[in-house]
């Protein structure tokens, strides 16, 4: 995993190849649009200006980009412990019956400061513990990572849907969540940190404090990944694991703990749809941010720097992409779900399309970046 | 005399920077053994991968039999009869011998025509020129020897008549090399053209009628073998007198530091690697353990060092037991004093990702000096990281550049670096100097015997033998996992060779 990152300067490998991949993902994209007789130029406008034309549309993409930022930052941190973990969906929809019961507890007793950071702890502690599982069957088991988190998502839903259904569902209500959360569990809204930038929110925007958290956890990722020593030996493994092993690094350790804190991470994304915008715990509240989770953690390159700009990215997709079905009628909520598709495509599963091209151009162009390829190559 | 056969004019190459061939004239005459030297980096492995179409060169013209020609991929190299042993042999483990020389040469969709068609070839083959090699034999049972005369027959089968081996003899016994060169000279009478690129000298001097020499990208002499030296040779390729030889002085064994007894080791598929090892090794003295790889050393270092588990014996470090057998922690060890320089420093020793001060703590990352709580203590280790560049003349000195970017030499350096500072009383060392420059070994070899003179107890691998001979002050050989003979400092080459071999201890004697 080391050796592709290797030859391109920062600037190139963190910006460009990502435009490029962007690039290519609008093109086709907006030949879809072109197939259903639209104008795709028109439709990016409209796209683009849904997301950040308004102090409306950028409360709402930043509301988006949260969930994004907590699940991308989950799959990054299991990254840099060579995991793939795809369990961010499940590890976040069960993390939201841990939210749920707090808030249920304590929203009529305790003012929203205080049901918080319980909340807090009560998500990432749910999440962590969905994740431990897998991790115990990866690191003692050698079962693989990748397919026991994928169950584990299919284990959380259908628990989830019990539970929604059934015990915490009020008595005689008709839909499967929970009753209407008080105030105490009600994150504020943080629409006027905008105002100063002449943008007015309305307060029904959801665009609240989890945004701040989700923050506050990109630093604290940073700084565990590479100012900690946990973080040393994480990344000793994910870029060997025999080195790891000369270094007196535990393995089962290392894995149960990489995959503890990336699924505290997934979890806490379960704060801010329930705290802050729908307050209540309601089926399918997670709707697929575990799984962008992977294309921003892929397109950020694993580090937070780069996870939050591409989180208000898809934030944008998703908020834009909801104007655009509402002002195109030809261009159907599923089109957009094609557009967000070929964007994690190009960017995700087909990050290194360009690779090649734009090494071979960097070669011929500024030496310098590329000595590491005559390196591989030595006598 | 000879006809070309093949004639390379103003070849240059560059990756990025790094002029890897620079204005290369070289004319290779029919019919002859011509050696390539240099040290890593040198440029030779380039410039044979731009004549087998790894590679193009950026300017410059090739001929082969005066024709010239566009080698574009390994298969137009093929074509023109130029055929290539790696230094890693390409071949299919559980295919017999004859699926892998037909293989990517098949005829048509069945397989029965071209084996049997390859069948007479290769019967052919052997007889012309010595090669024997059973055809159906599956390639994972024949020792190395026989595996690379696959890879020879490969070549031929496609008709090379101009043949590149790479680092032939790296994986070979003193025997198995001899006989290497005895089907090389048979070849060379049959008028094929060879070229030998390696980076040991008296190989060259035994077999080569002419040598060319590279440094830097450049070929700096050609010269013809019966009237050049060993030491001259060693003086271009590193642009400075050399000491192929290090001084040293009596050792002075003390107490024993490291006992190992009757160390048995398995690998993950049950088969014995170390059978029934005993070592004792004092302070002050370096205890060499030869053998061809792959018989056993790699595991013994790995369990002393508590990276592999034991199936039994037992390792006392300072008269207290190590739990080889159990659950021993490579970072308990080192607290303990034993520290150990990994055989493969690409993916075990070092993490060539990181930058070069995140590499200078591998292992001791658990050190105070270089925390501050769970925080690293980034300033004390870039400080310490810079103070040891300076000591071991680790370059570039940069301690933030990322260790990928090292030349072998100084990655070696790093490991090197790291593991002596720490003051150990007992070093394991494997392979000391694999793919380091003739410069950096010489500097290596000093830091180790200064370690002994220290009174440090010394435990070092290497499959080179004339490492182990000018290092060590007592010499184990081991072979298939037992050891199979001590000897002191000034045993002979053919000696510890026919140990090396296998060949029983009396007989040896003999």
């Amino acid at each position: 995993m080391s050796t592709p990152y290797a030859k391109l300067p920062g600037w190139a490998d963190y910006g460009l190849i990502p435009l490029i991949n962007l690039l290519v993902a609008f093109a086709v994209a907006g030949l879809v649009v072109l197939l259903v007789g639209e104008n795709p130029f028109h439709a990016a406008v409209i796209l683009v200006d849904g997301a950040f034309g308004s102090g409306q549309g950028i409360a709402y993409t930043l509301y988006y980009a949260t969930n994004f930022i907590f699940t991308g930052l989950a799959v990054a941190v299991a990254f840099h412990c060579g995991l793939f973990n795809i369990g961010g969906e499940g590890q976040a929809y069960i993390a939201g019956l841990g939210v749920g019961v707090v808030c249920l507890a304590f929203d009529h007793v305790l003012p929203w400061w205080l049901t918080f950071p319980v909340a807090i702890l009560a998500a990432a502690a749910v999440g962590a513990l969905w994740a431990l599982i897998p991790a115990y069957l990866q690191a003692r088991r050698g079962s693989h990572i990748v397919i026991t988190t994928i169950m584990f998502n299919f284990i959380a839903a259908s628990a989830m849907v019990y539970l929604l259904v059934g015990p915490l569902k009020p008595r005689g209500a008709m839909a499967p969540q929970t009753r209407q959360l008080a105030e105490g569990a009600q994150l504020p809204k943080i629409g006027f940190l905008l105002e100063p930038f002449g943008l007015t929110v309305r307060p029904s925007v959801p665009f609240n404090l989890s945004f701040i958290l989700a923050l506050v956890m990109a630093v604290v990722v940073w700084a565990i990944i590479w100012r900690t020593k946990l973080g040393y030996e994480i990344r000793t493994y994910g870029f060997s694991p025999k080195a790891a092993r000369y270094a007196g690094i535990s393995e089962t350790r290392i894995i149960i703990i990489t995959m503890m804190i990336s699924g505290a991470l997934a979890g806490m994304m379960a704060l801010n749809p329930i705290m802050g915008d729908q307050h209540n715990v309601s089926l399918d509240f997670v709707s697929g941010a575990g799984f962008v989770g992977i294309a921003v953690a892929l397109m950020g390159r694993s580090h937070p720097a780069g996870i939050v700009p591409a989180a208000i990215l898809f934030g944008m997709l998703y908020q834009g992409g909801a104007e655009l079905a509402f002002e195109m009628p030809a261009i159907s909520r599923d089109m957009i779900v094609i557009i967000q598709g070929l964007v994690i495509l190009f960017a995700g599963a087909l990050e290194h399309l360009f690779r090649p091209t734009v090494q071979t151009i960097f070669a011929s162009l500024s030496p310098r970046s590329v000595s590491m390829a005559a390196k591989g190559e030595r006598a | 005399m000879a006809q070309a056969a093949i004639e390379l004019t103003g070849i240059n190459k560059s990756f990025g920077a790094v002029q890897a061939n620079r204005d290369i004239n070289l004319v290779i005459e029919r019919g002859t053994i011509r050696g390539i030297v240099g040290e890593n980096g040198a440029g030779k492995s380039t410039l044979m991968s731009i004549l087998y179409g790894f590679y193009q060169a950026d300017s410059g013209e090739i001929k082969v039999d005066g024709k010239p020609v566009s080698i574009k991929t390994p298969n137009d190299a093929i074509a023109l009869g130029i055929g290539m042993v790696h230094q890693h042999f390409m071949l299919v483990e559980n295919f017999t011998v004859i699926e892998n020389v037909i293989l990517g040469a098949e005829s048509e969709a069945l397989l029965n025509k071209s084996i049997a068609k390859a069948r007479s070839e290769l019967e052919r083959l052997e007889r012309e020129y010595g090669l024997e090699v059973d055809p159906d034999a599956i390639i994972e049972e024949l020792p190395v020897g026989l595996q690379q005369r696959v890879e020879i027959l490969k070549a031929l089968y496609r008709g090379a008549e101009i043949l590149i081996l790479d680092e032939p003899t790296g994986v070979l016994t003193p025997a198995e090399a001899d006989h290497l060169f005895r089907i090389l000279q048979q070849l060379k009478e049959q008028g094929k053209t060879i070229v030998l690129i390696t980076h040991k000298l008296r190989e060259i001097m035994a077999i080569t009628d002419t040598v060319s020499v590279m440094r830097q990208g450049t070929i700096v002499a050609t010269r013809e073998t019966a009237g050049t030296t060993v030491e001259e040779l060693a003086e271009l390729m590193v642009g400075r007198r050399v000491l192929l030889q290090v001084e040293k002085g009596e050792a002075s064994p003390a107490e024993v530091k490291l006992a190992v007894k009757g160390l048995t080791v398995k690998d993950s598929r049950g088969v014995t690697m170390v059978d029934d090892v005993s070592v004792d090794v004092a302070a002050g003295e370096i205890v060499g353990i030869a053998g061809v790889a792959g018989n056993g050393q790699s595991e013994l270092i790995e369990a002393i060092c508590g990276i592999r588990r034991a199936e039994s014996g037992s390792v006392l470090l300072d008269g207290k037991p190590i739990d080889v057998t159990g659950i021993a922690d490579p970072g308990e060890l080192r607290d303990r004093g034993l520290a150990h320089v990994p055989e493969d420093r690409h993916h075990v020793g070092l993490v060539l990702a990181f930058e070069e001060n995140e590499n200078s703590i591998l292992g001791y990352h658990d050190k105070p000096l270089y925390l501050k709580g769970p925080f690293l203590n980034i300033d004390a280790i870039r400080n310490d990281a810079r103070e040891k560049i300076e000591k071991f003349d680790i370059r570039p000195g940069d301690c933030r550049l990322r260790t990928a970017n090292f030349s072998g030499g100084n990655q070696q350096k790093i490991v090197l670096a790291r593991e002596m500072e720490q003051d150990p009383g007992v070093l394991v060392v494997g392979q000391p100097t694999r793919g380091v420059d003739v410069g950096a070994i010489e500097f290596i070899h000093k830091q180790l015997i200064a370690m002994r003179d220290r009174g440090k107890a010394v435990l070092l691998i290497s499959v080179e033998l004339d490492e182990i001979r000018s290092l060590s002050d007592r010499i184990l050989v081991m072979f298939d996992g037992r050891i199979v003979g001590e000897r002191g400092a000034e045993a002979t080459e053919g000696e510890l060779g026919l140990l090396m071999a296998g060949v029983e201890q009396q007989e040896a004697a003999e």
